[in-house]
């Protein structure tokens, strides 16, 4: 077994039911988990900061939904360490943790307001005040009138939309929140910070932003002449696109190239420098296949 | 286990319940055992002439040893053309019909009195009207085959007898058997789909993540348990109810050894045990499995085991005390079987209270072990790999990494 430590927890090395002294809500170092030799998560370092929308990132069968269990404890690392919420048995507080996978994981027969009294009773709530409770947060969130609606009858676009808003609402009162997508565009709209994993390892984690900054930022040139001396001036990764030509930024910025273009008249029309996407980040990071396998449970 | 474990089972095994309970096709459920009550009624019309066939009543004599041994060899010489059909004769001592009637050691159906020219047959009326035939039969043959005059035998009636009483409560006792034996395999198999079911939608992972294993492998177990009981209970009201209305035109059970309420009793708390060993192997099977295919191939070899644990203890009935018997008694999964024959057959109480406590360590030492395979393997569904390693079903039990999930790091 890899040695690996944890950061030390708040109250000075003893497990307690917070983040720990780094104000990390959720730790992980080295996790691995194999199934009959398949090792379906292989090494896996994660630090989740408290009150942080966190999102993992990865394809179906990248590790993500084993990860996830591991930092649950419903199953255990047979490598590595983990603390959830300052405590490394994570399902002695599973109370405190709400789970809910993309499959929903709920009764499609139960109403929806008995589906969250029962999650609440199974965390120790009497199930009168749990249905209570329940009614309660469903007004709260605009969602009453879907009370006594079957899960069945409820719209996955619905759940999106205030699923959203609700992990937003969560996060703003200090909640963390760890979410794990196989879709480029949530994460990015809702993320503060992401892990990448691929194969069972995570090649990134930290700021979205630091993801996108892994690649060079793009530059778009429209020139009105086709051809003459300033070729020479343009990057070797130039591309050309009709009147447009694509490059990474130079090393150097700019400004260098937009001087040789001018001295050489090649006639700039237009430029803009773009920064790339998450998922121009994810292609980079995770590889073509990865991005490949991640559009195609897209369109799924 | 903990109290947030006993918990969590209540609150899974109230919402099962209630789910099953009030669903539209807990009716059709209800109704599926109309079925097998027509397979019972024929199999135990089958099993009730077998019983005819295979039994070897005996009828005392109580007559001089001369006449006793003419009776017995006449009756060996005619039991080779008339097989089955022949009673054996077996001489009593003294002239008190009565007590060797109900001399439980040396069951007899009948007991012949007087002489070979003037022979008395005493027994229950059934038993007179069944044996009088074959007993002038014998008698002919003893005095010189059927060119003698034919022998009138006198009969004298008593209330039962010994052999008559072991004779029905093996059919009581078959027929607990049986009920028992069905509604086990009818019920216990309905764990099983609700699991399937749960493990597809991914209901168990958001369970899982919330509650114990364990609880949740309790509450289902307990939750089914209990819609079975509604389910027996509703089926015995209709059968009482059947009863009450045409009693007269059904056919009646003999009254078990430790009578109709004991019997009832305790043939319930058997089913319970029953049910619980069965259900704990099937839940594990449950976490085993991810697809129905997977499931009915697992669950056959279980199956196949539970029948041939009830053509065991079928086979042990009317051998109360012998080793054969004492073995279903003892075997786990055939002891709610064995037992439920010694109740219609024996009075004694006492061996069911022993027989439950052994069953009630069975059951828990199996519901432990299972809900360690159901811990270990309800969330190994990981994701879709290679072929090779999908259809590696059995590779897996070769190659699996046994984790205790109740270990943290410090294990």
């Amino acid at each position: 077994m890899m040695k690996h430590e944890l950061g030390p927890t708040a109250a000075g090395g003893n497990p307690v039911t917070g983040p720990n002294a780094a104000g990390l809500a959720i730790e992980a170092r080295g996790l691995v988990k194999r199934f009959d030799g398949f090792t379906a998560v292989d090494g896996v370092d994660l630090e989740v900061p408290a009150g942080a929308i966190f999102g993992v990132l990865g394809p179906n069968g990248a590790g993500k939904t084993t990860t996830l269990r591991m930092l649950l404890g419903i199953i255990d690392p047979d490598e590595g360490l983990r603390r959830t919420l300052g405590h490394e048995r994570p399902h002695e507080i599973a109370h405190r943790i709400g789970y809910l996978p993309e499959e929903r994981g709920l009764y499609p027969a139960m109403k929806a307001f008995e589906a969250i009294a029962f999650l609440g009773a199974l965390r120790g709530l009497p199930l009168g005040e749990a249905r209570s409770r329940a009614r309660a947060l469903l007004d709260e969130h605009g969602l009453g009138y879907a009370a006594e609606r079957q899960i069945r009858q409820l719209s996955k676009g619905l759940n999106q939309g205030k699923l959203e808003e609700t992990i937003r609402r969560l996060a703003a009162a200090g909640t963390t929140v760890l979410f794990s997508t196989h879709v480029i565009a949530h994460a990015e709209r809702l993320c503060e910070r992401i892990a990448i994993i691929a194969r069972g390892k995570v090649p990134f984690t930290g700021p979205v932003s630091e993801a996108r900054d892994r690649l060079p930022q793009q530059v778009r040139l429209e020139l009105a002449r086709a051809d003459g001396r300033w070729r020479a001036a343009l990057p070797p990764d130039a591309g050309r696109e009709g009147a447009f030509w694509h490059f990474s930024l130079p090393p150097g910025g700019v400004e260098p190239l937009l001087r040789a273009l001018i001295e050489r008249e090649a006639g700039i029309l237009s430029l803009s420098i773009e920064r790339p996407g998450l998922h121009d980040a994810f292609v980079a990071i995770a590889g073509e296949a990865a991005a490949k396998a991640l559009a195609e449970e897209k369109e799924r | 286990m903990k109290l947030r474990t006993f918990h969590a089972a209540w609150v899974i095994a109230r919402r099962d319940f209630v789910a099953v309970i009030f669903s539209k096709t807990f009716l059709f459920f209800l109704l599926g055992p109309l079925f097998p009550g027509v397979v019972m009624a024929l199999a135990g019309g089958i099993g009730a002439q077998v019983a005819d066939a295979v039994d070897n009543p005996v009828i005392g004599v109580a007559m001089s040893a001369e006449d006793s041994a003419r009776f017995e060899r006449a009756s060996a010489a005619l039991s080779q053309p008339l097989p089955g059909r022949i009673p054996l004769f077996r001489r009593v001592a003294g002239d008190d019909p009565a007590a060797a009637l109900s001399d439980p050691d040396k069951p007899l159906v009948a007991v012949l009195r007087g002489s070979l020219a003037e022979p008395e047959l005493i027994g229950p009326p059934d038993q007179l009207e069944r044996w009088r035939g074959p007993v002038a039969l014998i008698a002919a043959e003893a005095r010189g085959g059927l060119r003698a005059p034919p022998v009138p035998i006198a009969t004298r009636a008593v209330r039962t007898s010994s052999g008559s009483q072991v004779q029905a409560r093996v059919l009581t006792a078959q027929a607990g058997q049986f009920v028992l034996f069905l509604l086990t395999m009818l019920l216990a198999g309905m764990v099983l789909s609700n699991l399937v079911e749960e493990k597809g939608n991914k209901i168990i992972e958001v369970l899982a993540a919330a509650i114990p294993l364990d609880a949740l492998f309790l509450g289902k177990l307990f939750a089914m348990l209990a819609v079975s009981l509604v389910g027996i209970a509703v089926w015995a009201g209709a059968v009482g109810a059947v009863v009450a209305v045409g009693a007269g035109a059904l056919p009646s059970l003999p009254a078990p050894a430790v009578g109709w309420a004991a019997f009832l009793a305790l043939a319930l708390v058997y089913f319970a045990m029953a049910y619980l060993l069965l259900g704990s192997l099937f839940l594990s099977i449950g976490s085993l499995a991810t697809t129905v295919r997977e499931v009915q191939t697992l669950s056959m070899p279980v199956t196949m085991l539970q029948v041939l644990v009830f053509f065991f203890a079928s086979a042990t009935v009317a051998q109360t005390g012998r080793p054969l018997e004492l073995a279903a008694a003892a075997f786990p999964l055939s002891s709610p079987f064995a037992m439920v024959a010694r109740a219609a057959q024996g009075p004694e109480l006492w061996p069911h209270l022993v027989a439950l406590a052994w069953q009630a360590l069975w059951v828990g030492l199996i519901i432990r072990v299972g809900a360690g395979v159901f811990r270990r393997s309800v969330m190994k569904s990981g994701p879709a790999r290679g072929k090779k390693e999908r259809r590696s079903l059995f590779g897996r039990f070769r190659r699996r990494t046994l984790v205790d999930t109740r270990v943290g790091l410090a294990g």
